[in-house]
């Protein structure tokens, strides 16, 4: 029997105080992350039960019950005590998937200071811009990032301790730098846990969008009443389960789900940390005897490519539920999960800004393969008229996909920019900048973004960031940067560019450029493609049109180009 | 042949390595061993085409194939000749 029950009777009868009652918490209680994933679950008598399944690269493992990672958060909270961090400061964790991230993450929230999880592939220029924007105090690493950090501490007036959790002496620290080694650091048994309450704020994560500087999306503690809740009923942790999320905790996937949800539930989690493979991945599910496990269509689709007999090779009985999210989950792969494991991966929908799942396919409920699925109880969603903000009446129309706010994980401003976060709001409804319908048995069938931001294989790129860093080339003179379509990322970055006199367009300094914005930026926003032009398609006040290189890429109609200065 | 694993090797070291990684040899895993990633894998199958004039279909150009020196240069001498 599915966590959920009855999707419909859950419709009918729901409170967020189901939850609320679950984990003990009343109005006004004190509501901290941390303790809730760690602490508690040992005091329900749970403290010897696996909390994390580790491997690394070369196949190194490691394991941590609910008791280590209780006493490991308190010793990494202590640390950040003795430095000076207090509540409310920010502290990035700049990490691969390794321990440390995963603990800090805990002890970070339990002394009531900010988590600001950053994906570890970043290149110096996103890493500056988010640590400038948040006003970082300390940033928690590991010697490989360490020269990214390195390259702008002198820009970061804000940043003063430079935690690097595997020194190992061959260096000596530089400036506000220290070490700090959870194998040697004195074990912290007993904690003074800061008291936040469920409005004090406990992770900042950024996100991109079509304009201007990533934006840092602000949540607080009482998160957890719908990220507990959410991992429950959709992604349906049982308690004898093992279970995998392959996100990243750079990502929010791989914070409300990689770490809230599964722990707050007291469940025993696998982390992987190696690059992606379709054999290294069936081999660790077989392993670790996985259950659940919770993955992107990105994934899905290279696993696909790796073909049906790779699948078979594997022991993979031990699966009992697949969940996915990212991007929409295509009807093919849902078809094709159904027929290599014998389950579908069931899609869900959500975002940074909402903090929790929104719209998904539950456990027993009727797929539709290539649907988004139906609205999480307690969600009122719906798709909207893109002119008038007014729900449509009649199922089909495409529209904004929109949503009451009030939910627990929803973020509660962006950092330094209320301005921006009121207007995701009109007329009443959050509104996350999808397109989508909605048919007449309630489920929601995804069409696109309503701008311009690009969803490669999950991640939101904002092209506003590759063609500012696109003109820092030496090359480049003038830069737009549009999605393409792609087989297994959905999308990819595709940048269009003009070069300075002297400069030769040819495929070697495309490459220098890909290199380039790889370093900088990330893999993720390296234009995969680079295109020269001699001019780029500009309306007559000057502003590049992008919208006319997008609808080259995807084979669409121009539409009005009345404005258009020069055509190609 | 002996030219290409250095060749690619050499590369490898100076696009992907970060300062402080372990030192790699013509076997280390490179895409599961996290050195390239699926997306920086673009790149460096750019950087083959561009330099042995060769085009190696997206098909051919899996995690798989691109794990090592050694892999590559196999795959790379299956599309030279």
């Amino acid at each position: 029997m599915a966590n959920i029950g009855a999707y419909n009777e859950r419709i009918r009868a729901f409170d967020w105080s189901i939850a609320e009652k679950e984990l003990d918490y009343s109005d006004g209680n004190i509501i901290n992350i941390g303790w809730y994933c760690s602490d508690r679950i040992c005091l329900q008598g749970k403290r010897d039960r696996v909390a994390l399944f580790w491997e690394g690269f070369g196949g190194n493992e490691k394991q941590f019950t609910f008791n280590d990672i209780r006493v490991a958060s308190n010793t990494i909270g202590a640390f950040l005590r003795n430095l000076g961090i207090k509540e409310e400061d920010r502290v990035c964790l700049f990490m691969e998937r390794i321990p440390e991230l995963y603990l800090s993450f805990l002890g970070v929230l339990k002394i009531g200071a900010i988590v600001q999880p950053l994906f570890s592939a970043f290149g110096d220029e996103s890493l500056h811009v988010r640590l400038e924007n948040a006003q970082t105090r300390a940033i928690i690493t590991q010697r490989k990032h360490l020269s990214k950090v390195k390259k702008i501490v002198d820009l970061l007036p804000s940043l003063e301790h430079i935690i690097i959790v595997d020194y190992d002496d061959r260096k000596p620290l530089q400036k506000n730098e220290v070490a700090f080694s959870l194998e040697d650091a004195e074990p912290m048994d007993q904690f003074e846990i800061f008291p936040t309450k469920s409005e004090s704020p406990s992770v900042l994560h950024y996100t991109s969008g079509t304009t201007g500087q990533p934006k840092g999306v602000k949540h607080v503690h009482y998160s957890l009443i719908s990220q507990y809740l959410t991992t429950k009923w959709v992604l349906d942790l049982q308690e004898d389960d093992i279970y995998w999320c392959t996100a990243d905790p750079g990502w929010v996937t791989g914070t409300s789900y990689g770490i809230i949800g599964p722990w707050s539930m007291g469940i025993t989690q696998a982390v992987l940390n190696t690059g992606f493979s379709a054999e290294a991945w069936y081999r660790f599910i077989e392993k670790y005897n996985i259950s659940v496990w919770y993955s992107a269509p990105t994934a899905i689709r290279s696993l696909m490519k790796a073909g049906n007999e790779l699948v078979k090779r594997f022991d993979l009985s031990t699966l009992r539920h697949l969940a996915s999210v990212g991007e929409p989950l295509n009807a093919e792969a849902v078809l094709w999960s159904e027929k290599v494991f014998n389950k579908p991966f069931l899609d869900s929908y959500w975002q940074t800004e909402t903090g929790s799942i929104m719209i998904t396919n539950f456990p027993g409920m009727k797929v539709k393969p290539g649907s988004m699925g139906k609205v999480f109880p307690g969600i009122t969603g719906t798709v909207v008229d893109p002119k008038t903000f007014e729900p449509f009446t009649e199922p089909g129309k495409v529209g904004l996909i929109a949503f009451k706010p009030g939910w627990p994980a929803m973020m509660r401003t962006y950092w330094n920019n209320d301005e921006m976060f009121r207007k995701k709001f009109k007329k009443g409804w959050y509104l996350p900048g999808d397109r989508a319908s909605l048919d007449s048995d309630g489920y929601f069938w995804f069409i696109g973004r309503d701008d311009d931001v690009i969803n490669t294989g999950g991640h939101l790129v904002s092209p506003f960031e590759v063609e500012s860093a696109l003109l820092e080339h030496e090359a480049v003179s003038e830069s737009a940067v549009v999605a393409k379509p792609d087989d297994v990322n959905m999308e990819v970055v595709k940048a269009f560019v003009t070069l300075k006199p002297g400069f030769e367009p040819n495929n070697e300094l495309e490459l220098k450029i890909m290199n380039f914005i790889r370093k900088k930026l990330s893999p993720l926003a390296m234009p995969q493609e680079i295109e020269y032009m001699d001019t780029l398609p500009k309306t007559r006040s000057g502003k590049i049109m992008r919208r006319i290189l997008h609808a080259k890429e995807w084979g669409e109609e121009i539409g009005d180009t009345s404005t258009l200065e020069e055509d190609e | 042949m002996e030219e290409i694993k250095d060749v690619v090797l050499s590369y490898v070291i100076e696009e992907y390595l970060e300062e402080d990684d372990e030192e790699i040899a013509y076997d280390t895993p490179l895409i599961s061993g996290g050195i390239v990633d699926s997306f920086s894998m673009v790149s460096l199958k750019r950087f083959l085409e561009n330099k042995y004039s060769i085009s190696i279909p997206d098909d051919r150009a899996t995690p798989e194939a691109f794990d090592s020196v050694n892999k590559i240069v196999t795959l790379i001498r299956e599309f030279t000749g």
